[in-house]
């Protein structure tokens, strides 16, 4: 039999002075199940909570409804003090009676019913309570960081700094990523390389941090706390424990005209080779694809010439299984190649080029040292055309969204340019200019006042070829839409920025959304930027959304400080309100059917198939299991389930139905 | 399960041998092209400056009358007509409210259930078009699209917008060389085709520089509106230019016939203002002066150097062009 | 139908209708008290098939408010719930309950004039409609 205590709050005379507390009182001690109902002017005092805790012990009670403000407000409170007193915190509930009864109506017995109406819903609902314990998950204290640009690399840091172990997964031969590729960076021109290799070498040395560069994640299953991944260690054709770096293989590779990754195709590289000199690990690798002796079964000339003896031709792929508490996802972008752009002849036209091109142009240790010169004859190209928006911004390419950084590394480009050609003529073609941040729009100025860029507010509709020079067809819709020509000896497209190839199906190996544009979805778009809806898988960097480097790398530092809040305790304690399957007896074993529903309702990927099997190890049924450290307890699988087999704790099926009758004033035993 | 055709005013006038060389290819193919009974003028430039419904009511009125008959597609030659009669379609089909309308203006229920395809499209449907090729179209040609066969993008749906291919694909299937240039798509003029004649003859003149400079044998159009202001307003172009432009244009289907090997009677081609004399010699091999089409037409800078053909007296290098 | 004070049972989200209600409260702005709430964790947790218990005994009218469409505190639960309210609709037609005694809206935190404006609003038009007879002939039968 229940023994509820009920404890109505005066609130001083927040409530009072438009609900007859006393009444309310008599009305609650004469509920089926109430063994205690008192009134008090400040429930939330010491004083207050004390006779909550008295009569708890006094009274015996198995459950205690307080009658008083939000339980958004203090419910926290009002359940640690059942805990002292010896009762199960969720076996305690309040009843709002002041937000949503004495504060917004008069004094009148309607808002004295409507008080005890709330006080007997919540009285029927805490009858059938169930005391429940905290879910404690423990956490392997080790997080994988996928990706190491600059978002990866400093979220590893930061994590490893904090104390934590690290395992860092890199898909190049080389971490760095797009940072490595750039000549400098806006908004303060300072050398990018300068910046970031520092930052690559600490990673390296760090020993909290291992590096796998040239691998991939194979898979992750587990949860929060406790994942399990398989990395995919590509084989490099070396050991990377007797190579020394020297690169006398790489100077002596007879294979040399193969497209540079690096130089986004502009340079030249051998098939052994290593991405950029300042590359960290600073060990070659072998291209396969190119190779003369994977190709034609001859050459090995690099395993002769090395002094080390460190090239494995039969090297294969490893696997290896590491168990982790956290992830970080900072795989990072891409921006758009191939032929979305026909009419503008981009992949057509050698001189027009995209912005990691022009990266590779303007950087001093680029295919041309840094000397402005043209891909197609090498000449310095007098007029420079940049198309701001190449693809961004523009549904007709597919593509809505803005880019974000573009706006800025056009100017950035632009200003570049006419610092390494003096007489040269820069245009910027642009829809709008979005300069949001620090120094930012000051810079774009500069750009046009100090370095006299011209910016043209209007879009290119087509480039062609004409006499060895790119005719630019636009319109300056700042003077009303006038079609112009410009004759440009070099264009540079900003391309949209765009999630990686591969995103989709890491996404889906890790369990986490993405949205139409495969760009990773955070768990909320204001106040959870940097979590994902899968619990402890986190987000750094332009994998989420096209970002700049400040912001990547703030947003690794976020997500980071996540890791290690994550980290900082031995094991996760979580609220036990969740979903829950029904388990019982043989010969039912279950009333879940098994249609899995809940599973792809669960925008958490919380629910997992579960196998019984009888003593002899045959299988009965396969039902659905909640996991624990994943669930949430929004409830939609409860809601979905056809054969009302799942439900959630804390809001279960009986819980709402008795508040339903109770408020309709309606006894079990009406029903 | 038949194809209907609707040829609209150009096809029984100014654009005789469009229709004439349509039939005569759609014959050696033996695919029947039925013309809608009782079909109406598709309103084209007129009626949508001035009445919506009058537009929308005029194209309905020729889908019903070709559903009526039977037909699930409609194959319209003209651009102009082409694109009434998909703006039509998208209309009425995405507003219930309005195709109801419409359908009490025309007293025929409108349904929707017909296609509407353009002349590449039809013609990119036939298979294995290859082998119906007797006689090699081995010229360098400026496939040119014009502003409606293409667009709008969200209503034809038909090929990419800014840089369409699906006639070069087409001439390269009838052994053409469908050359990289830049005036596929740009305005001919046509709007102003009579009331500004001088535009005309200045826009047009672009394209028909730009094809000539890169080594156009011929242009290719598909289009009605095109042919008459490239071919018909020629002199106009010239006098404005100051110069002479000797190459042809020829519609996509008589490239096909000459290709398949139909008598250029057959095909109208002597109806052209500007002579296509390279037919003459079609069964020889081609002349010296010409290239074969060996060359990929991916080189940008192909023709940079300004060469032109034999057949074309223009060669002198381009004028500057005022913007 | 004067003196008629309808029962109103309002089914809402923890994360953004209840906090706007309690918004509504801190900012002391009146409604009717013929409302009553009843709180889930998300309206995507709401079995639909308690509109009908609660129809079944004695409400006259509901209310179901949850968090904006793409404000989900869990992302999706809301859009859940929309879909089975519009199938709910047709349900509730067939079974002769006049659908305009259910009010489903967004309500967000910041919303409380909207709650209570919500509230009235639903109040007045249940008031218009009368008591859910379907209710007391029910129980003139002796079931429900």
């Amino acid at each position: 039999m229940a023994r509820i205590g009920v404890f109505i709050c005066h609130c001083g005379e927040n409530i009072s002075a438009t609900v007859d507390v006393k009444k309310v009182a008599a009305a609650a001690s004469r509920i089926p199940g109430v063994a205690h109902s008192v009134e008090y002017k400040y429930m939330c005092s010491d004083p207050g909570q004390q006779m909550i805790k008295n009569a708890v012990r006094e009274k015996n009670l198995t459950g205690v409804v307080v009658a008083a403000c939000s339980p958004r407000m203090h419910e926290p409170t009002f359940r640690r003090a059942c805990a002292e007193a010896g009762l199960n915190p969720f076996l305690c509930e309040m009843a709002n009676i002041r937000e949503h009864c004495s504060w917004v109506h008069e004094k009148s017995d309607a808002t004295t019913n409507k008080a005890i109406d709330i006080v007997r819903t919540l009285v029927a609902k805490v009858k059938k309570n169930k005391a429940l314990l905290p879910i404690k998950v423990p956490v392997t204290k080790t997080a994988l960081v996928l990706g190491g640009g600059i978002a990866g690399i400093q979220a590893s840091l930061d994590i490893a700094n904090a104390g934590h172990k690290v395992i860092l997964v890199e898909k190049q031969p080389s971490i760095g990523g797009h940072m490595s590729q750039l000549s400098e960076t806006f908004p303060t021109l300072d050398c990018s390389q300068c910046i970031l290799t520092p930052r690559m070498v600490e990673v390296a040395q760090h020993p909290n941090i291992t590096l796998h560069s040239y691998s991939e994640l194979e898979s992750l299953d587990g949860f929060i706390g406790n994942f399990k991944a398989r990395i995919r260690k590509k084989a490099r054709s070396l050991d990377e424990k007797l190579c020394t770096g020297c690169g006398l293989c790489t100077q002596k590779c007879p294979t040399r005209k193969i497209a540079s990754e690096f130089d986004a195709g502009l340079g030249l590289r051998p098939a052994i080779y290593v991405p950029f000199p300042q590359a960290v690990p600073n060990k070659p690798v072998i291209d396969r694809e190119h190779c003369t002796y994977y190709l034609k079964g001859k050459c090995r000339l690099c395993e002769k010439i090395c002094p080390t003896q460190a090239i494995r031709f039969d090297q294969e792929d490893e696997i290896l299984e590491v168990e982790v508490g956290a992830v970080v996802l900072a795989t990072g972008f891409d921006i758009k190649h191939g032929d979305f752009f026909p009419e503008y002849g981009y992949g057509k036209y050698k001189d027009v080029i995209d912005g990691l091109q022009f990266e590779r142009l303007a950087s001093a240790s680029g295919p041309t040292l840094g000397e402005m010169r043209r891909p197609s004859d090498g000449r310095v190209p007098e007029t420079v055309v940049f198309v701001a928006c190449a693809g961004s911004r523009d549904p007709a390419k597919g593509i809505e969204y803005c880019s974000k950084i573009c706006c800025m590394y056009t100017a950035k480009h632009a200003m570049l340019y006419k610092h390494k050609v003096h007489h040269g003529r820069p245009y910027v073609f642009y829809m709008d200019i979005r300069a949001g941040g620090k120094m930012y729009e000051e810079f774009v100025r500069r750009a046009q006042e100090v370095d006299g860029v011209q910016y043209i507010r209007g879009r290119v509709s087509r480039i062609y070829e004409r006499g060895g020079k790119l005719v630019v067809k636009g319109a300056d819709t700042l003077l009303g839409a006038r079609p112009m020509e410009i004759e440009a000896d070099l264009v540079v497209l900003a391309t949209a920025g765009v999630a990686n190839a591969g995103a989709e199906e890491l996404a889906q190996k890790v369990h986490v959304s993405y949205d139409p544009y495969y760009f990773y979805s955070e768990a909320h778009p204001k106040l959870r930027p940097v979590e994902t809806n899968t619990a402890g898988i986190f987000l750094a960097g332009a994998c989420q959304a096209p970002k700049d480097i400040p912001e990547s790398v703030a947003q690794a530092s976020g997500a980071a400080a996540k890791v290690a809040g994550l980290f900082s305790q031995s094991e996760l304690v979580r609220e036990p309100l969740i979903a829950v399957v029904d388990r019982q007896a043989p010969p039912l074993y279950s009333t879940c059917v098994g249609c899995f529903l809940c599973q792809a309702a669960c925008p958490y990927q919380a629910i997992e198939k579960e196998e019984i099997r009888g003593r002899d190890g045959r299988l009965i049924k396969t039902v659905a299991k909640v996991n624990p450290g994943l669930c949430q307890g929004c409830g939609t699988c409860v809601a979905l389930c056809r054969s009302k087999s799942i439900d959630i704790q804390g809001f279960s099926h009986e819980q709402v139905y008795a508040e339903v009758l109770a408020l309709l004033n309606r006894g079990e035993s009406d029903v | 399960m038949k194809t209907g055709f609707y040829p609209g005013c150009s096809m029984k006038g100014s654009a005789r041998e469009y229709s004439e060389s349509l039939l005569a290819v759609s014959q050696a193919l033996g695919r029947e092209l039925p013309e809608i009974p009782d079909w109406n003028c598709c309103g084209a430039t007129a009626a949508h400056n001035l009445d919506r419904d009058l537009a929308l009511a005029l194209p309905a009125r020729i889908l019903a009358a070709a559903e009526k008959d039977g037909m699930y597609e409609v194959l319209v030659p003209c651009a102009a007509c082409y694109s009434r009669l998909s703006v039509t379609r998208h209309e009425l089909l995405g507003d219930e409210d309005l195709r109801r309308k419409i359908s009490g203006l025309i007293e025929a229920d409108y349904r929707g259930t017909a296609r509407v395809l353009n002349i590449v499209e039809w013609l990119g449907g036939i298979p294995d078009l290859e082998s119906k090729v007797r006689k090699p179209f081995a010229h360098k040609v400026a496939c040119y699209y014009g502003c409606l066969l293409v667009r709008p993008a969200g209503i034809v749906n038909f090929d990419r917008p800014e840089e369409p291919r699906s006639m070069d694909l087409l001439m390269k299937k009838i052994g053409a060389d469908p050359l990289d240039w830049a005036f596929k798509t740009e305005c001919c003029g046509a709007g102003f085709s009579v009331s500004r004649t001088d535009l005309v003859a200045r826009l047009s003149g672009l394209i028909l520089d730009d094809a000539v400079q890169r080594g156009a044998e011929a242009v290719i159009v598909a289009c009605p509106m095109c042919h008459l202001n490239l071919d018909m307003r020629r002199p106009n172009i010239e006098k404005l230019a100051g110069k002479k432009y000797n190459i042809p244009v020829i519609y996509i289907t008589q490239a096909l016939g000459l290709a398949m090997g139909i008598e250029p009677k057959k095909l109208g081609l002597q109806r052209h203002k500007v002579k296509v004399k390279f037919t003459q010699g079609l069964a020889k091999p081609p002349a010296a002066s010409i290239t074969p089409a060996s060359a990929k037409p991916t080189a940008g800078a192909k023709s940079a150097s300004g060469d032109s053909p034999a057949e074309a007296p223009f060669a002198g290098p381009s004028a500057k062009r005022g913007a | 139908m004067s003196d008629f004070n309808p029962k109103i049972v309002a089914f809402v989200c923890n994360w953004c209708t209840y906090a706007g209600a309690d918004l509504t409260g801190t900012s002391r702005m009146k409604y009717s008290p013929q409302v009553s709430i009843i709180r889930f964790p998300c309206t995507g947790r709401i079995d639909f098939m308690l509109l009908l218990k609660a129809f079944a005994n004695g409400a006259d009218g509901i209310i179901v408010s949850g968090c904006h469409p793409n404000d989900c505190h869990y992302s999706s639960g809301n859009f859940h719930a929309r879909r089975r309210w519009i199938v709910f609709r047709g349900l509730l037609d067939f079974l002769g309950i006049d659908v305009r005694r259910v009010r489903f809206s967004w309500v967000s935190a910041a919303e409380g004039a909207k709650w209570a404006q919500l509230v009235n609003d639903t109040a007045e038009h249940v008031r218009q409609l009368g008591p859910f007879s379907g209710y007391h002939r029910l129980r003139g039968l002796g079931v429900g």
